[in-house]
């Protein structure tokens, strides 16, 4: 009874991983495929990452992407932990409300309400103002990451600090940054990749002025399927992938509590 | 010492704070002002500040006499005067409403698993379920949109499996399937982690004693070990529900004209149509359905809890 059970509950769990992963090996496949369409194999090339190579517009997009994500990760991370501790340290109504809701709403109402406002103050859409609405959904799953880090911290360890003789500051310094480093630096990861990553609040914010990999992306998909994206996408999930084992060498446990 | 405390919470909670008033609080609160504005003659919204004619100089163009030309209910008129508005938005609540029973059907059983798996298992297992969700979202859909191509060695298959049996071939492209099945694809993950949370908690214990007091299997199931996942499946929900309630991408690729949603709609008033205050109007009629459904899904959870407990 109980084999029978888990045979069944073993095919439904293998389904499912099969439904999460075929899909993408079949994008990794046909990036290899010396053929412009995603149908049939034909044989095995890396021509399509030489076209990539040479493709002009795709290099200033990756070149954009990384710029604003490494902005976006440096200043989300240093307001984000701010947040965090400060959610952790006191009682507060408004941070916590304004840290969570731009996680829990659908994108498209933070990117259509960043539109207006940065119309409205004549901003020249644009890397600017594409970073700036970045650094403002980063935020929040910076601080959570800090804030979860350290609720798991013993409070005593600041406490015994002061008792001997250290200043708030010093007892910051020493104590608790060294602590809660792991949740900041998974932090960081988490503000880049969601950043580099970042569709919707992009599509909104860029106007014509700049280019990123997934905006490139979109407007290539929607056109024709070609296996130039293939392509980039296996090489964005060959990054991605790299920024995890690294996350998980340096930050285990901040990887396990998101 | 209780001054110093104060400069310090300031200090720390100061900037993020800012920030996000600046970037998040403002432009949300201009937004909702903005669904009773006119549009302006070029798109965008009808300025409130502008020259006088007479001196030239920046002002206030809205006076206590003149404010009507200014502010109106009409966008929200335009809303209730043609169902077709609303349909769409029904329409969204039934594709968000599909996706998320779908996504739990698949994840309840993976979910189970996972938490009844050897300790050493379970991250690993749990970081495979990650994974692809670290992934470019666009990625995840362009993947299905080879699969689901006309060309596509699936599309083919199927429709030689169809024609055997003498039904004519379909098309999975472009269609109500196509968006279902890519909502599915890309919130799995958000099912699958929250119920993964709660069902690692359960007490293995009260399934002995259920089967010791005689339960079958089916039983120990509906009378334990799912009332007891309730809030689990209420949190997945929420994550699943309220995101896919909102996209817009995923019907812009897969959907075709028969398959937009509410975020279509919102998207083709900023950027197309460019009629602001009536794509304001959508977005706060969006946020409003959120709002609803995340206090619901926060009271009924709570209920499922106090239930179990």
């Amino acid at each position: 009874m109980h084999s029978k059970q888990s045979k069944w509950l073993w095919a439904a769990a293998l389904l499912a991983y099969a439904f999460l992963y075929v899909p993408l090996i079949i994008v990794v496949v046909y990036s290899f495929n010396d053929s412009k369409l995603n149908a049939e194999w034909v044989g095995f090339t890396f021509k399509w990452y030489e076209h990539l190579l040479h493709n002009e517009q795709m290099l200033v997009a990756a070149r954009n992407s990384l710029l604003i994500a490494i902005v976006t990760s440096c200043c989300a991370t240093v307001l984000g932990t701010l947040a965090g501790i400060a959610m952790h340290r006191y009682k507060l109504r408004l941070l916590p409300l304004l840290v969570l809701t731009p996680i829990a709403i659908p994108e498209i109402l933070m990117g259509v309400s960043l539109l207006i406002f940065f119309v409205m103050l004549n901003m020249t859409l644009g890397l600017v103002s594409v970073t700036l609405a970045h650094i403002a959904f980063c935020i929040g799953f910076v601080a959570i990451v800090v804030r979860s880090r350290l609720q798991g911290m013993d409070d005593a360890l600041v406490e015994a600090a002061r008792d001997l003789g250290a200043t708030p500051l010093q007892a910051f310094r020493l104590v608790t940054m060294p602590l809660i480093m792991p949740g900041i630096i998974a932090g960081a990861l988490m503000a880049f990749t969601l950043s580099i990553d970042d569709f919707v609040i992009t599509f909104f914010t860029a106007g014509a002025g700049a280019s990123t990999l997934p905006l490139q992306i979109y407007s290539m998909i929607r056109i024709a399927v070609t296996p130039e994206v293939n392509a980039i996408s296996t090489l964005l999930m060959l990054l991605t992938l790299v920024l995890i084992l690294i996350a998980s060498k340096v930050a285990p446990s901040a990887l396990r509590a998101e | 010492m209780a001054k110093s405390n104060r400069i310090n919470k300031w200090l720390i909670s100061g900037p993020p704070l800012l920030y996000l008033i600046i970037f998040f609080a403002i432009p949300s609160l201009i937004m909702a002002f903005a669904a009773f504005r006119y549009p302006g003659d070029y798109g965008g919204l009808l300025p409130l500040i502008g020259p006088n004619p007479d001196t030239g100089a920046n002002e206030l163009l809205v006076t206590a006499e003149n404010w009507r030309d200014y502010l109106t209910f009409d966008n929200f008129g335009l809303f209730f005067s043609d169902p077709i508005y609303i349909e769409l938005f029904l329409k969204s609540f039934w594709y968000a409403g599909i996706t998320t029973l779908a996504c739990l059907l698949l994840a309840y059983p993976l979910a189970w698993l996972i938490a009844r798996s050897p300790k050493k298992y379970r991250d690993l297992m749990i970081l495979l379920v990650i994974l692809p969700f670290w992934s470019n979202f666009l990625i995840r859909v362009y993947a299905w949109m080879i699969i689901l191509g006309p060309q596509g060695y699936f599309t083919m298959a199927l429709n030689q499996v169809l024609g055997v049996v003498g039904l004519g071939p379909v098309q999975l492209m472009f269609s109500h399937f196509a968006v279902i099945i890519v909502l599915v694809y890309v919130h799995l993950p958000f099912m699958v982690l929250p119920l993964y949370a709660n069902l690692e908690k359960h007490d293995m214990a009260l399934l002995d004693a259920a089967q010791d007091l005689g339960a079958s299997g089916w039983q120990r199931f509906w009378k334990v070990t799912w009332p007891l996942s309730l809030p689990g499946v209420w949190a997945g929900a929420a994550l699943v529900f309220i995101p896919a309630l909102g996209m817009f991408a995923v019907p812009d690729l897969v959907g075709g004209t028969d398959g937009i949603m509410i975020g279509n709609l919102i998207k083709q008033q900023f950027l197309d149509s460019r009629d602001w205050p009536f794509g304001s109007v959508l977005s706060i009629m969006l946020t409003l359905a959120v709002l609803l459904l995340a206090g619901l899904a926060a009271m009924v959870g709570r209920g499922g809890k106090r239930d179990a407990l």
